[in-house]
């Protein structure tokens, strides 16, 4: 490998963006609560329109989005690489990419009523990127040095981004389910509406996540001689693709339907998160590479 | 009499077994599964880590010892995991297999009749049309290639057959890749060799440090060739501030089969019969033993391990041979030695800029005679003499390259010739890891096709001078309204070409 020149001025100004960024999402996430508020408070408003308040709050998750993709293009220039090779860079792209697929699927189809959700979250990760995760930018280890890093993690985060969207489905089926908070679930779409942009969301996040987990095992054959070792992270990506598995076939099986089906689902986003966050941090295995 | 005393033979077994194939059961095992698979990420596992093992025995024997009786240190190879997953292939097969035959057979037959009362479909339309509206169908249908029938005044067609064949093959993909997994495992080995600059590997059985082959390995499949280590090369970085002394690259230069080669992390070389990958390397001290009579007791480089990420590195070396005493030493290498207020050494950098190494020396009887196989990566001094250490009555030795320290008491005396380097690399040889990939590629391929096409049936009646249009999906379906939309604008088309 050639030396790379990092520049550690550029990454300073990309976790600037990255901060600013956290500013516009919060006013984002402000403004959705409120409108969500309004909105329950007065249930004779016709929701199906944008409103002022909305157009205002996805001014600010759009800008955040944009400012959030000059951070992390930074933060790539100034490690002279691509910018998810530790935790605080996995973390702001997969930021980046949920924003991404969300405002995509916007376009799409009309999913408005989850933009608190989702602005929370992203505002959460990019709390914890910044607060707890933040290293210097770093050279990358020779284990690290290969193109399978830009396939195999830059699909992981994208399958991430879906599994997280469709948990924001599943959250607000449990919670409109559970009957709690009735004025502002109602401005949700049906129970069978939820379910089904879930399932949509994880069963592309299912089939990225398979191949998250093919081309990690032929990078493993290559850096580690086997192509599968059960590694910690090896072991979780498993868990992960059997919890989801698990979640399509309970899709198919009479009486698991409905909240069961959507509590698998939170269940296997936990474990997303847990692979992310805990197995990363707390467990021994070769994918270290948190640089904390 | 006779078929009913079988069949009530036959009871249980068949309830059984329609309570495995159920999908039911088949969600069931896949959560257990998972579960199942969690002890592996916490507890050390024999195969990923057999040093975490042997901590735990030491640090928890007793823990250990009934963890190991349930087999917690080979999770993925117990009895519980194992029928586990045996069981949710049965299962899987139970479940597929006549799935097949019934969708082998939907293949062949025509799409079902068209049923009588259309308007209760899902989506259904209804608009004044003459009777070449059906042909014009037939027509557009056929273009599409969709399977249809038609009988009389109407045309039932049904399309995405593909999804249950993707379905299909998804689940067929999963057992070759089990299969493929299992006899691929079988017939795998992989070799551990430590090498230091110079060194020379063939491979044979006798050559390894450790060696682990599959139940199915023959030693004949060996391929004899030869590797020479050339030279070991690591390339810190020196350019960026605050990332000095990370490395950047290890490069192994070999020669073997008349070609001299790079061997990388990410970048193993292809040998006959196996691929070698570059898995460790440290440091070789030359060193030279010279005991108490002036004859040279011990000479060759030291493989140290490395301790920490500047290369602070511990090397133990056993002289048998020194005469009057047996000679032992644990020493430290420190690439670029600093003194600590303390007066011990710690490495400030992993490159070798200042370099030194320390020795406590022991002399006794090292008890390498008794034909127990020891750890030539440790020392039992219980039983040996302490003649210098920080502890006992002589300094510790300190030498730098080039040095030569006579030995207290006359025992002789050592020397630091030079410095090498070594590397550890890994043999290993698995024909069926492209069988493996193939049959996950074809899962996956299967997988997309099986979630992503929608399977819908369409029907078109005439009647009275109207055509009736009506469609049904297997699966939610959003697209199922404009897909009849679509259709009828395009047999609408058809019939203006006419």
């Amino acid at each position: 490998m050639n030396q790379v020149v990092l520049n550690e001025p550029l990454s300073q100004i990309s976790l600037l963006f990255v901060s600013g960024a956290m500013a516009f999402i919060a006013i984002a996430l402000v403004v959705f609560s409120f409108q969500l508020a309004k909105l329950s408070s007065d249930q004779s408003v016709d929701s199906s329109k944008l409103s002022n308040l909305e157009k205002l709050g996805f001014w600010a998750l759009g800008l955040g989005t944009l400012v959030l993709t000059v951070g992390v293009v930074m933060r790539g220039i100034a490690a002279g690489r691509v910018p998810w090779a530790n935790m605080y860079e996995f973390s702001i792209s997969a930021a980046l990419l949920i924003l991404m697929v969300y405002l995509t699927a916007l376009k799409i189809k009309d999913i408005r009523y989850i933009a608190t959700f989702i602005s929370g979250f992203v505002l959460v990760i990019l709390f914890a990127a910044v607060s707890i995760f933040y290293v210097e930018v770093k050279t990358l280890m020779p284990a690290l040095d290969s193109y399978w890093l830009v396939i195999h993690v830059v699909v992981a985060i994208l399958a991430s981004s879906f599994f997280a969207i469709a948990a924001g489905f599943h959250i607000a089926y449990l919670v409109k389910n559970s009957g709690f908070g009735k004025k502002v679930m109602n401005l949700f779409p049906d129970l069978d509406q939820l379910e089904r942009l879930a399932y949509r969301f994880n069963i592309v996040g299912f089939v990225l996540w398979s191949f998250t987990l093919i081309a990690g095992a032929i990078w493993a054959e290559r850096a580690w001689h086997r192509y599968w070792g059960w590694d910690t992270k090896e072991v979780w990506t498993f868990i992960i693709w059997v919890l989801y598995a698990g979640y399509l076939h309970a899709m198919a099986t009479r009486g698991w339907r409905g909240s069961k089906a959507a509590w698998l689902g939170v269940i296997a986003f936990s474990a997303v998160i847990f692979n992310f966050t805990i197995v990363n941090l707390f467990f021994k295995g070769l994918h270290v590479y948190s640089g904390l | 009499m006779a078929t009913s005393f079988l069949s009530r033979v036959l009871f249980w077994p068949r309830w059984f077994f329609r309570q495995l194939t159920s999908m039911r059961t088949a969600l069931f095992l896949l959560l257990l599964l998972a579960f199942a698979a969690i002890p592996g990420s916490v507890y050390p596992q024999r195969s990923a880590d057999p040093n975490g093992v042997r901590l735990f025995f030491d640090n928890q024997p007793e823990l250990a010892k009934v963890l190991d009786s349930i087999q917690i240190f080979d999770v993925y190879t117990s009895v519980w995991f194992s029928s586990i997953y045996i069981l949710l292939f049965v299962s899987l097969i139970g479940c597929v297999v006549p799935r097949t035959k019934i969708h082998y057979h939907a293949l062949r037959a025509k799409p079902v009749k068209t049923p009588a009362k259309l308007d209760r479909m899902p989506i259904y339309r209804q608009f004044e049309a003459f009777e070449p509206y059906l042909d014009a169908a037939q027509a557009v249908l056929k273009k599409s290639r969709i399977r249809f029938t038609r009988s009389g005044n109407s045309i039932s067609a049904e399309k995405g057959y593909l999804k249950e064949t993707g379905n299909l093959v998804f689940h067929y993909s999963l057992i070759g890749v089990l299969i493929a997994v299992g006899v691929g495992g079988g017939l795998s080995f992989s070799g551990q060799r430590v090498l230091v600059e110079g060194e020379t590997f063939v491979n044979n059985l006798a050559s390894y440090d450790s060696f682990s082959p599959g139940p199915f390995f023959n030693e004949e499949n060996l391929q004899p060739f030869d590797l020479k280590l050339e030279d070991f090369e690591v390339v810190y970085d020196l350019t960026n501030l605050n990332n000095r002394g990370q490395p950047i690259d290890f490069i192994a230069t070999v020669t073997a089969l008349g070609k001299t080669s790079e061997i990388k992390v990410n970048s193993p070389l292809a040998a006959p019969g196996a691929n070698i990958y570059l898995t460790g390397n440290g440091f070789a001290p030359v060193i030279t033993v010279r005991d108490g009579e002036g004859n040279i007791a011990y000479s060759g480089p030291v493989v140290f391990l490395p301790q920490d990420s500047n290369m602070t590195s511990l090397g133990v070396i056993k002289v048998p041979d020194a005469n009057p005493e047996q000679l032992g030493f644990i020493s430290f290498f420190y690439p670029t030695a600093e003194e600590l207020e303390s007066g011990a050494y710690t490495s400030i950098y992993p490159d070798p800029f200042v370099p030194l190494l320390t020795m406590n020396l022991y002399s006794g009887d090292l008890g390498l005679d008794n034909g127990v196989p020891k750890n030539v990566f440790a020392l039992d001094t219980s039983n040996l003499k302490e003649v210098a250490s920080r502890n006992a009555e002589n300094p510790p030795l300190q030498l730098e390259p080039g040095d030569v320290v006579d030995l207290p008491d006359n025992l002789g005396s050592v020397s630091f010739d030079g410095l090498l380097r070594f590397a550890s690399l890994d043999v290993a040889y698995n024909p069926g890891g492209i069988w493996v990939l193939g049959f996950a590629l074809l899962a996956l391929g299967s997988l997309a096709l099986s979630l992503m096409i929608p399977r819908r049936r369409i029907w078109f009646r005439f009647a009275d001078g109207k055509i009736e249009a009506a469609a049904l999906a297997r699966n939610d379906d959003p697209g199922l309204e404009d897909f009849l939309q679509r259709l009828v604008l395009e047999i609408n088309k058809e019939i203006e070409k006419k």
